[in-house]
């Protein structure tokens, strides 16, 4: 398989939240909006990117049965990394996001990524599928984030479309169940389509 | 009282599923059937409930004193990862039946956010809960857990026999259902 295969792979194929239903605790929790879904997306391939990159140089050193501990250990320590950053420089985004910055360490997409491929690749093809699969995360939770915006809101990234109020459901708790369940099943169509 | 509030407040107005996002993951992935889903509910009180016990004297007694509460999400996870492996331990050894349903959601429950969430939440200072509060509010959590699966459970149940269509089987429809029983539970909004 290509790097560029491999890094493409996770915007549509096999999407983390559309295709492989992984990581939808934050992908329902902090898509409000779609700036909220982008900065999540962000920090989650940054703990995706370096945790992967990690595990794949070290995985000849661990063990086999205490490998879920070790990886943990490597994931939560990139986890408290970007919770002090975004905690000193993005003070607005990491109120908004809250309780959901420390739960990246158990987000079972980073754990998943770790276990299913970078325990088995070279450094570069790990590094490359974290990447292709946090940004996949990233375009995931902005588009669930941008509908819910549009509909709930009437804005997007701070543009308004039409003045008033819009569908307030969607920017609550059950527009985030309803608007993922039907993008889904929007991706699984088109995925249909392109093969 | 005060009990009394956080325990309404937990399970039908904040509920960990529904309002906060938590244990999306075994809520959609062990919901086909009432019976793993009753399996599941207990399995999560338990882990919940030790888990909160273990983690709020560790935040008290050892990351607040020594300053280190930086450190709080990885001993944490630790102290949710073993206590996992030890729940999974005792089950495989009185329950085997239990054990081969739960299969591989048992050793999911490390990553099972709303574990940790409730953990986290239990020694946030705008709560400011001491211990015997803090385990009040993590078996509520549970119990809302509880109540919300076996819902969910038992809906899927019927929706299987339904004529669903085609690009919304499984897992779409499972989220609308979902979200059709969050807009039930915000009525239960501003009761607390």
């Amino acid at each position: 398989m290509g790097q560029l295969q491999n890094f493409s792979k996770g915007f549509i194929k096999d999407n983390p939240v559309f295709i492989l239903l992984l990581g939808l605790c934050p992908a329902l929790g902090v898509t409000t909006s779609a700036f909220n879904g982008l900065g999540m997306g962000l920090a989650t391939t940054f703990v995706l990117f370096s945790s992967n990159l990690v595990v794949s140089i070290i995985k000849n050193l661990i063990p086999d049965k205490v490998r879920i501990p070790a990886f943990i250990v490597v994931i939560a320590s990139f986890v408290t990394i970007t919770d002090l950053v975004m905690e000193a420089y993005l003070p607005a985004l990491y109120d908004s996001l809250g309780l959901f910055i420390p739960l990246i360490v158990v987000n079972c997409l980073v754990m998943g990524r770790a276990e299913a491929f970078a325990r088995k690749n070279n450094t570069l093809s790990a590094v490359v599928d974290g990447l292709g699969m946090g940004l996949g995360f990233a375009f995931a939770l902005t588009v669930l984030g941008g509908l819910r915006e549009i509909l709930g809101a009437g804005e997007l990234f701070g543009f308004s479309f039409f003045e008033g109020d819009g569908m307030l459901v969607f920017v609550l708790a059950p527009g985030a169940f309803i608007g993922l369940g039907y993008l889904i099943a929007l991706n699984n169509i088109v995925k249909k389509r392109i093969e | 009282m005060e009990y009394f509030v956080i325990i309404i407040g937990a399970v039908f107005v904040n509920n960990i599923v529904l309002a906060q996002f938590l244990g999306i993951c075994p809520y959609l992935g062990v919901s086909s059937r009432v019976s793993t889903s009753i399996g599941m509910s207990g399995a999560v009180m338990f882990v919940m409930t030790l888990a909160t016990i273990v983690t709020f004297l560790i935040f008290n007694y050892i990351l607040v004193p020594f300053n280190i509460t930086y450190l709080q999400t990885i001993s944490y996870i630790l102290v949710v990862a073993s206590l996992v492996q030890m729940v999974e331990i005792i089950l495989k050894k009185v329950s085997p039946a239990l054990y081969q349903a739960l299969g591989i959601f048992l050793p999911l429950i490390v990553t099972n956010c709303a574990i940790l969430g409730v953990t986290i939440l239990a020694v946030r200072e705008d709560y400011g809960f001491h211990l015997l509060e803090a385990v009040v509010f993590a078996i509520a959590n549970a119990l809302g857990f509880a109540l919300t699966i076996i819902l969910f459970a038992g809906i899927r149940e019927h929706l299987e026999m339904m004529d669903v269509p085609k690009g919304m089987r499984g897992a779409p429809a499972a989220l609308v259902v979902a979200g059709i029983l969050a807009l039930a539970f915000m009525g239960f909004a501003g009761l607390v």
